[in-house]
């Protein structure tokens, strides 16, 4: 008998662990449950890990960024400098522009205005198994996430946490193809069920033929799954082709776009209407021209111009300014920019002009409506700018245009 | 009987060298294996292909030359796997228990320190690792899954040649019994 075992050893270990695993599996797949604790094991002893290897990944790599960088930085502070004195005033406003496209200032700023209570969450590793496409969060149920809870970014819709652990969760992505969202189009409302493909761009399933889908057309989350609040982007139809019964539409996920680093677990989600416009042509609150332009006008109007007789305003931007004082410096030299053959003699650019000789060429359409803002309110410059004060000039309020921008001034305000 | 150096066939079961290991080296490299899987995809998604806890286990399968201890290393390296997937637990593991038992049962009969030896085996446990788990995950998850032939087989000789250096590495970890 020893012998028969001895003999059969192998075998029957393997046949035992084989058994065994399939006991396991059986008791998940019919119970539809998970065995929560083995996961968790595994989870709490590897994201740790992870975690330390991330931090010394950052901090090693920013170590030698800054050291690469800063050994000769002294004389090149130096040198730049003077450099940097004669470019601010122009770097201004491409510094607000880069800063409103850094995208931990964007979530930030999405964060506080969205109306749902949110959790930022850093994506700490990928999921298992080829094809997959889960990825790890540093947050878990310690935090407050539990399963099934939406993870969007300000760009769009990026996933739903599947599993929470006490110090990780997994969230599968809006690309696997066991993910599924309920969606409806923006300009025709029609609705559908939103389901990944593995890799390139989702479709959207369940859409009636007779339903009218454009390429270019938005879709955003419908809330009919409880998962993800109403108002959600969720990417742009790139391709409609009628299928039976329902309609074949290919969508380009726009909350993976610039990859899934930083993100937002709503732990308590609100529903918000669908905007009006897609999320990338939605009007930008452009403030009105500050005071210094204000006071030129004055001077412009007490001068007898009769600029703001015809409607034309003063130069709200330092384009505009140049091209007020180059076009007044060709004006008194009767030269028209444009049309003078190679080798004549320009303009004298550094002519003294007698003063307010620089008039506003920009001509104000009097029937343009003002900045729309989709009833929200304007957004917040990056340097934290007070309200703009009141223009002095203000263009006419066209009739049936209301300003729905409660920051904007009475019938002025936009450009 | 003249053996030549360059014999691939054992004649007995003791004519093979069992390699031994530290204990940190077991623990160690499958951990680093899963870890890899875990946190490498996320900087470099083109190195997803790299299935690192089957080299692991078809490795330690190989040099072992005990089947218990393959079939055990590729239980728990599978499971752990499965509890990082989202699959149930036992889809990795049932795969990769097997994959250690025949690669330990080779191992006993084939002298797999030559590398061709190597590439062709860790080749071909690659296919037998996909086309098991994809029967599996339709048969016993009843989930579509696709199996592409050729994209197997690619990854299946990227994975060998990966899998032969890794070896390589780690045959300066075991010490000979």
């Amino acid at each position: 008998m020893e012998s028969l075992l001895n003999r059969y050893r192998n075998i029957t270990v393997l046949l035992l662990v084989i058994a065994a695993q399939l006991i396991l599996l059986a008791v998940q797949v019919k119970n539809n449950r998970d065995i929560p604790f083995v996961r968790a094991w595994t989870v709490t002893a590897v994201t740790p890990i992870a975690s330390v290897v991330e931090w010394f990944r950052g901090g090693s790599s920013g170590f030698l960024h800054n050291y690469v960088f800063l050994r000769d930085a002294d004389a090149e502070n130096r040198r730049l400098r003077e450099e940097v004195g004669r470019l601010k005033m122009d770097n201004i406003f491409l510094r607000n522009e880069l800063s409103q496209a850094d995208r931990a200032r964007a979530l930030q700023v999405f964060q506080s205005t969205t109306q749902s209570k949110t959790l930022a969450a850093r994506t700490i590793g990928a999921g298992s198994g080829s094809g997959s496409k889960t990825i790890y969060v540093d947050r878990g149920s310690v935090e407050g996430v539990q399963r099934g809870m939406a993870v969007v970014t300000p760009d769009g819709i990026v996933g739903k946490v599947i599993a929470s652990y006490p110090t990780a969760s997994e969230v599968l992505l809006v690309s696997d193809p066991d993910f599924a969202a309920g969606v409806v189009s923006q300009k025709n409302q029609a609705r559908g069920t939103l389901k990944g493909q593995g890799n390139g761009p989702c479709k959207v399933d369940y859409v009636p033929i007779e339903e009218k889908v454009e390429v270019g057309e938005w879709f955003y989350t419908s809330g009919d799954d409880r998962i993800f609040p109403r108002g959600f982007p969720v990417g742009v139809v790139t391709a409609v082709h009628e299928g039976q019964p329902f309609k074949e539409i290919q969508v380009e996920p726009s909350g993976l776009q610039h990859g899934v680093e930083d993100m937002l677990i709503i732990l308590s989600g609100v529903h918000q209407e669908i905007p009006d416009t897609p999320p990338g042509n939605q009007p930008v609150y452009i403030a009105p021209a500050p005071p210094d332009a204000t006071r030129t006008t004055g001077a412009a109007d007490a001068g007898g111009a009769p600029a703001a007789a015809s409607g034309a305003t003063a130069p709200a931007t330092e384009a505009d300014r140049l091209r007020a004082h180059y076009k007044a410096l060709g004006d008194a030299q009767n030269h028209v920019f444009g049309e003078n053959l190679p080798g004549q003699k320009p303009p004298n650019f550094n002519l003294a002009l007698p003063a307010g000789g620089v008039q506003a060429p920009v001509k104000q359409n009097a029937g343009q409506p003002p900045v729309k803002q989709n009833g929200a309110p304007p957004p917040t410059l990056p340097d934290g700018a007070a309200t703009p004060p009141k223009p002095a000039a203000s263009p006419a309020k066209p009739a049936g245009t209301p300003a729905k921008s409660p920051a904007l001034p009475p019938g002025g305000g936009g450009r | 009987m003249d053996y030549s150096d360059s014999r691939i066939l054992l004649s007995s079961q003791r004519e093979g060298n069992e390699s031994r290991f530290r204990t940190w080296v077991s623990m160690v490299v499958p951990l680093a294996a899963i870890l890899f899987q875990f946190f490498l995809p996320r900087f470099f998604d083109f190195l997803r292909f790299v299935e690192m806890p089957f080299l692991v286990v078809v490795y330690f399968a190989l040099v072992r030359r005990s089947q218990i201890n393959g079939l055990l290393v590729g239980a728990l390296v599978g499971l752990a796997q499965d509890s990082l997937s989202k699959h149930p637990l036992g889809m990795f593991g049932i795969v990769k228990t097997l994959v250690g038992y025949f690669a330990a049962s080779v191992g006993l009969r084939i002298d797999v320190d030559h590398a061709m030896v190597r590439l062709v085996l860790t080749f071909f446990f690659y296919i037998f690792h996909q086309v098991l788990y994809w029967v599996m995950v339709r048969a016993l998850l009843s989930q579509p899954m696709d199996l592409e032939p050729q994209r197997t087989a690619l990854l299946a000789l990227l994975n060998a040649v990966i899998g032969v250096a890794l070896f390589h590495f780690l045959d300066k970890l075991r010490e000979r019994a």
